[in-house]
């Protein structure tokens, strides 16, 4: 159930969250370069690295329950055993993507 | 819609009444259960009531009737069969849907919390209305169809291959255990037919004598009927007799894809 849930709460938070920032970021690139900067700062603040922590994360569970509904649509994976290896599955890759993810942004050519 | 809170008559808030276990009791245990009478005009409340387990059979519905029979004769409840093929005694047992009868009071640790099936309207105490339920049921046509003429002096026969695609299914008891332990059952039972119904129509889609498949299929072709289930998976968790809805629907929604093309 926990996987269904958190497959919704992420969509939403994609669907608003990240479709506000990216049209924030194309509005702050129309601003000019001191626009851009402030944007700039704040989104590599802590507070907005935080919260993009939480989109990349987002993303990549709802990636993951996706792809599970994706299996589970074909008819496959229903019993009890293979469902919960399944959901656990959607937590463990969007944790280790989300903070290789970052790991690539933060320490390494991303930024 | 979505309700997360109860009404206001249905809030728990009476207060209950607490009944302790006999004098020279070694190993007790407690039961909460949830009261609620139609007649008094109070909200519903949980009565607690410790019994003696060394004068108590193993499961709960063995509790329940201990209570009934020697504590308190005002405690209303389904029960038949006592061995989980009735599918009677339904209800939430320590946060599960499960059948009393075949529940292990051993199997709670702590107090044993019990209240009836979520999101049902309850007739008194541990009784729901299964009345939508079963009209729901109902709706299905849950038989054998058939246009051809019957065989003359035999059976419509199956081999038994045909016969193994019942298997998981035709062992529904209709106990309504998966459909109330259903996020999707609970908010939208009036249009979603529900896991517990929908195995069942699989059951009469499955079956290789059934011969009007193409119109039970387009009695469910509905974007409530069948696809309010979103593979949450609650119902295969519940089920006390081991069946999966959630596959069964699966399989629903796979005969309509096939015969779309």
């Amino acid at each position: 159930m926990a996987v269904s849930i958190l497959h919704r709460a992420t969509g939403q938070a994609l669907a608003f969250g990240a479709v506000l920032i990216f049209a924030w970021w194309l509005a702050a690139l129309a601003s000019g370069p001191s626009y851009y900067r402030l944007f700039l700062d704040l989104i590599m603040s802590p507070v907005g690295v935080l919260v993009g922590f939480g989109l990349t994360w987002s993303l990549f569970q709802h990636m993951g329950s996706g792809l599970r509904h994706f299996i589970m649509d074909s008819g496959e994976g229903y019993d009890l055993v293979t469902s919960r290896r399944t959901a656990l599955a959607t937590f463990a890759f969007s944790t280790i993507a989300t903070l290789a993810f970052w790991a690539w942004i933060l320490l390494g050519k991303g930024y | 819609m979505a309700e997360f809170t109860l009404p206001a008559n249905s809030v728990i808030n009476g207060t209950g009444k607490s009944y302790s276990a006999p004098a020279g009791a070694s190993r007790t245990k407690s039961f909460k259960i949830y009261r609620w009478n139609p007649d008094d005009g109070q909200n519903p409340r949980y009565d607690s009531y410790s019994l003696d387990l060394d004068a108590t059979g193993p499961m709960v519905l063995d509790a329940l009737i201990k209570i009934k029979n020697e504590v308190d004769p005002t405690l209303t409840f389904r029960r038949s069969c006592r061995e989980g093929i009735c599918g009677s005694c339904s209800m939430n047992i320590d946060g599960t849907n499960t059948l009393a009868c075949t529940k292990p009071i051993e199997e709670v640790k702590g107090e044993v919390v019990i209240t009836p099936l979520p999101h049902m309207e309850v007739i008194k105490d541990l009784v729901p209305d299964f009345k939508h339920f079963y009209a729901q049921y109902a709706s299905i046509k849950p038989w054998l169809q058939t246009v051809t003429p019957a065989p003359s002096g035999e059976e419509r026969i199956q081999s038994p291959d045909e016969r193994e695609k019942l298997d998981g299914l035709y062992e529904c008891i209709l106990c309504a255990c998966c459909s109330t332990a259903c996020p999707s059952y609970w908010w939208n039972s009036d249009k979603f037919l529900g896991p517990a119904i929908l195995l069942q129509a699989y059951r009469w889609l499955a079956d290789s004598r059934d011969e009007i498949t193409g119109e039970r299929l387009d009695a469910l072709e509905d974007p409530f009927r069948v696809y309010r289930c979103h593979t949450i998976m609650n119902c295969a968790n519940v089920c006390p007799k081991g069946l999966n809805p959630a596959k069964a629907i699966a399989e629903i929604k796979l005969m309509m894809l096939e015969r779309a093309g």
